[in-house]
């Protein structure tokens, strides 16, 4: 298990790597989502 | 003679778009665990270590794909760009403007992959002299300038246009990118996948191959989220999404 936490002395380079496309996944998410409660909570104060 | 057919005529409406969009997300969104769950797991674990490389290589799952879509979503938007252009498709101008964001976090992640594979192999995490890294990061500058260029239009549909014709730009750009390995003598490597005989191992090419369509499934779902809302907003004065919201 340590081997693989390891990665043959890469550890920083490849989880370095994975950990980034977590956090730009997480922000593609979070993103849409966050602006989609924002954007009807202002249009449904606009509605008559 | 009809230049677009009736269905895909459909399809462009705004309200129709819309609910599209939103049933494609669930199954968007599942395609994208699986593939990327077996892609991602698939490279760590079941992927043997590179002769070469060791493990270091197992940065390829990440940055292949990412790259991949970097180029493909400015091709994309170009493509909408010129339907946006030439007959002023609502949907189309949308599609610009939703992609870009989706396509500049993918960029950053290619280059912030490629610096951190590009320390340990070559010893450096850039390179100015190098093809293939500086054109990408000129892809980037065209991500942000049509975001920015969104922003500093205040009327939508001319700002959709404007940005329609940087990622025509953008995506002349994304050409060199991609053949800049093949052009210049690069310090970058050559193509890994080719049509009809790639140079790596069926057990490093399959999770390699998904985590591709993973990536790209999964930018089709964020790109569908942003659609529905940028459309939402646009329309909010149409009896349709006043029923959306309702």
């Amino acid at each position: 298990m340590n081997d693989f936490w390891n990665m043959g002395g890469y550890a920083l380079y490849v989880w370095g790597s994975y950990g980034a496309c977590l956090a730009v996944l997480a922000w593609n998410l979070a993103s849409p989502a966050l602006a989609r409660r924002a954007l009807l909570k202002r249009l449904k104060a606009q509605q008559p | 003679m009809k230049l677009i057919p009736h269905w895909l005529h459909r399809l462009s409406s705004p309200p129709v778009a819309y609910g599209v969009a939103g049933a494609c997300q669930p199954w968007l969104g599942l395609a994208s665990v699986v593939l990327l769950g077996y892609g991602f797991l698939g490279g760590l674990i079941l992927a043997p270590a590179d002769y070469q490389q060791g493990d270091g290589y197992r940065i390829i799952f990440v940055h292949v794909p990412a790259a991949a879509l970097s180029i493909l979503l400015i091709w994309a938007m170009a493509f909408a760009g010129v339907i946006a252009l030439v007959w002023r498709i609502k949907l189309a101008e949308v599609f610009v403007i939703c992609a870009a964001p989706v396509g500049a976090s993918l960029t950053t992640l290619t280059l912030v992959t490629g610096m951190l594979w590009g320390k340990p192999m070559w010893g450096a995490y850039w390179s100015w002299h190098d093809a293939r890294l500086v054109s990408e990061l000129v892809l980037l500058f065209m991500y942000w300038g049509v975001i920015a260029l969104n922003q500093a239009i205040a009327d939508p549909r001319a700002a959709a246009r404007a940005c329609s014709l940087l990622a025509i730009v953008g995506a002349i750009n994304a050409v060199i990118v991609k053949y800049s390995v093949a052009w210049w003598n690069t310090l970058h490597q050559g193509p890994t996948l080719k049509l009809g005989g790639s140079s790596i191992d069926s057990a490093m090419l399959w999770p390699l191959l998904a985590a591709m369509a993973g990536l790209a499934c999964f930018s089709g779902l964020v790109i569908a989220q942003r659609l529905r809302n940028e459309l939402l907003w646009r329309e909010r004065g149409n009896p349709w999404a006043r029923d959306a919201i309702a």
